[in-house]
């Protein structure tokens, strides 16, 4: 979900908020609000912790099927992620370079995208696709491309407002460089963080799907995780934990890569849903 | 003629794309509203979503909607009251940082992992059942059960108050200072500003973006599955059934019909939510 709050223009944000004067200290009631949302969110970690217990987390790489298992989650994710690039970024320089008017048009798809029930798509998906692609997983992969879709869009789109791209297009295109080669070592590294951003939140994604994997009938990390669990609780909660802390690695790493290259370039702020544009700074 | 080439020239860029949604989304969602209208040798019938919206399957809906209702409200007020605290926050202080970024991560956090946190926690034998009951407030005896509605409620609200923050910060962001002190100079209290200026600029923007923790309960699946084994009866739940064989003959097609309603559910919320968009759009850009 997600990814619905628009990057927002430029210079829009100037001083941005101030706490209107006088008042100078936090009052009370915003300190009870942050208490008790901080200790909604870090009890269940600490209660999921204190169950899974220290052992647990040794034997879950030695528990039947999860090595096929997380296997075929990462082969997955690879793939989803090569299409999901592959198909989204020449579609995006394309709208921005000859078609600005359908980018509304895109932005809306997206969304509609974003709202789509999985469960109710892979019904959908199981009634048409051919035999030879039910048989396989990489099924899925083509599926998870669709629901990576919204938040790679996202990420591409806010990388292109941020570069000036007809300019750069153009120089390219006069230096004798093709279509390809400009896409390639033109645009691609100009949108280094948007694509980054775009690959990890697919990866996320895929990574932590479960509705259409277990209703395909393909064992997938997570779909592990729940068969697991009849065997021995603690290793499926050990292996959520151990599943989360990956996917917060990377997501952190997103959000600090993405800070970073901005406060070099002036660009744009990377969060994890919109890649939003600040303003240039005066430096 | 020379029009019609041109216009196909110009449009061929995005003709992978187009090709892509439709075979990998419409053809499925069309295949699912077929389905909804036919029955197992083909014929039509309007059966599917007779037995779809009756009994068992209409208990379903109202379950999947309140659910939905009550993940959508109160995580939208607590996270709006978040996001404001948030907001008036100086900008760049480490501990907006680390709300907006762990607000992030939570947000993407739903499904299996989530629903082994809480088995941890509030299950009969979790850890803050027990630190409850020690205090003398056993919650199961109070009517609290975590494999049953009230308890995937308070699941959800842990991915959707954080999906809340992060929708609804970009049209805080945009109240303007300016028309704070406008409303002061004017003599305006606090009061005043939220009630003539504040309120109504962020009203759309709050409706929209509770429409969309709305969706976003609805179509969950994932985590009240592993949560439950599947044995809560919500729409989603029940669509999942379908697929995983425990149906009776015959009612093969009824799956899709409840997925079709499914749809069209959301889609009315969407549409409610292009325009609030819309409208928000007039104040805040």
């Amino acid at each position: 979900m997600a990814a619905i709050a628009r990057p927002r223009e430029a210079g829009s944000r100037e001083a941005g908020p101030r706490a209107s004067g006088s008042r100078g200290s936090y009052p009370f009631w915003r300190w009870v609000i942050l208490i008790v949302a901080g200790v909604y969110f870090l009890v269940p970690l600490f209660a999921a912790l204190r169950f899974a217990g220290i052992t647990a987390f040794g034997s879950v790489i030695s528990e039947t099927g999860f090595t096929s298992s997380l296997g075929l989650s990462v082969r997955l994710a690879i793939v989803t992620t090569l299409v999901t690039i592959a198909l989204m970024l020449p579609t995006g320089v394309y709208v921005h370079l000859r078609l600005p008017k359908l980018r509304r048009l895109l932005e809306g798809i997206t969304i509609l995208l974003i709202v789509i029930p999985p469960v109710v798509l892979i019904v959908g998906v199981l009634q048409i696709a051919p035999n030879f692609l039910k048989s396989t997983p990489y099924l899925l992969a083509l599926e998870y491309v669709i629901l990576a879709m919204p938040f790679a869009y996202r990420a591409i789109d806010a990388g292109l407002r941020a570069l000036d791209l007809k300019t750069v297009v153009e120089a390219s295109n006069s230096l004798g460089a093709g279509w390809i080669s400009t896409l390639w070592r033109v645009v691609l590294p100009n949108l280094r963080t948007a694509v980054l951003s775009a690959v990890v939140l697919t990866v996320a994604l895929v990574l932590g799907e479960f509705t259409m994997a277990s209703l395909a009938l393909f064992q997938t990390f997570p779909v592990w995780i729940v068969v697991n669990d009849q065997t021995s609780g603690q290793v499926s909660v050990a292996a959520s934990l151990l599943a989360l802390f990956v996917t917060w690695v990377f997501l952190l790493a997103i959000t600090m890569i993405g800070t970073r290259q901005a406060r070099r370039t002036g660009g744009g702020q990377v969060t994890l849903f919109v890649v939003a544009r600040q303003e240039t700074r005066g430096d | 003629m020379t029009l019609t080439l041109r216009w196909l020239r110009r449009i061929a860029g995005i003709v992978p794309f187009a090709v892509y949604v439709t075979l990998g989304l419409l053809l499925p969602m069309v295949a699912v509203a077929v389905g909804a209208f036919t029955d197992n040798s083909g014929n039509f019938t309007f059966s599917n979503i007779s037995d779809a919206t009756h009994g068992v399957y209409l208990h379903g809906f109202w379950q999947s909607i309140i659910l939905s209702v009550v993940t959508a409200i109160l995580p939208g007020i607590f996270g709006l009251l978040i996001a404001y605290a948030v907001f008036t926050a100086k900008r760049g202080t480490i501990l907006r940082q680390a709300i907006v970024t762990a607000s992030g991560v939570f947000a993407n956090f739903g499904g299996v992992p989530l629903a082994f946190l809480f088995v941890a926690t509030l299950g009969a034998s979790g850890l803050a059942t027990r630190w409850l009951a020690d205090i003398g407030f056993n919650p199961y005896d109070h009517g609290f059960n975590l494999y049953s509605l009230i308890g995937v409620i308070v699941v959800y609200f842990y991915f959707q108050v954080p999906l809340m923050v992060l929708v609804i910060l970009p049209a805080l962001e945009g109240l303007r200072p300016a028309w704070r002190e406008a409303a002061q100079n004017l003599g305006a209290r606090s009061w005043d500003y939220w009630r003539f200026v504040g309120g109504p600029v962020l009203l759309p923007s709050f409706l929209g973006c509770v429409l969309l923790l709305f969706g976003s309960a609805l179509s969950a699946y994932a985590t009240a599955e592993a949560l439950t084994s599947g044995t809560i009866p919500l729409t989603s739940i029940q669509i999942g059934s379908f697929l995983n064989g425990n149906v009776i003959a015959g009612q093969e097609n009824v799956g899709k019909a409840l997925g079709l309603g499914m749809v069209v559910i959301i889609a009315i919320a969407m549409v409610i939510y292009v325009a609030l968009q819309r409208r928000a759009a007039r104040w805040l850009r």
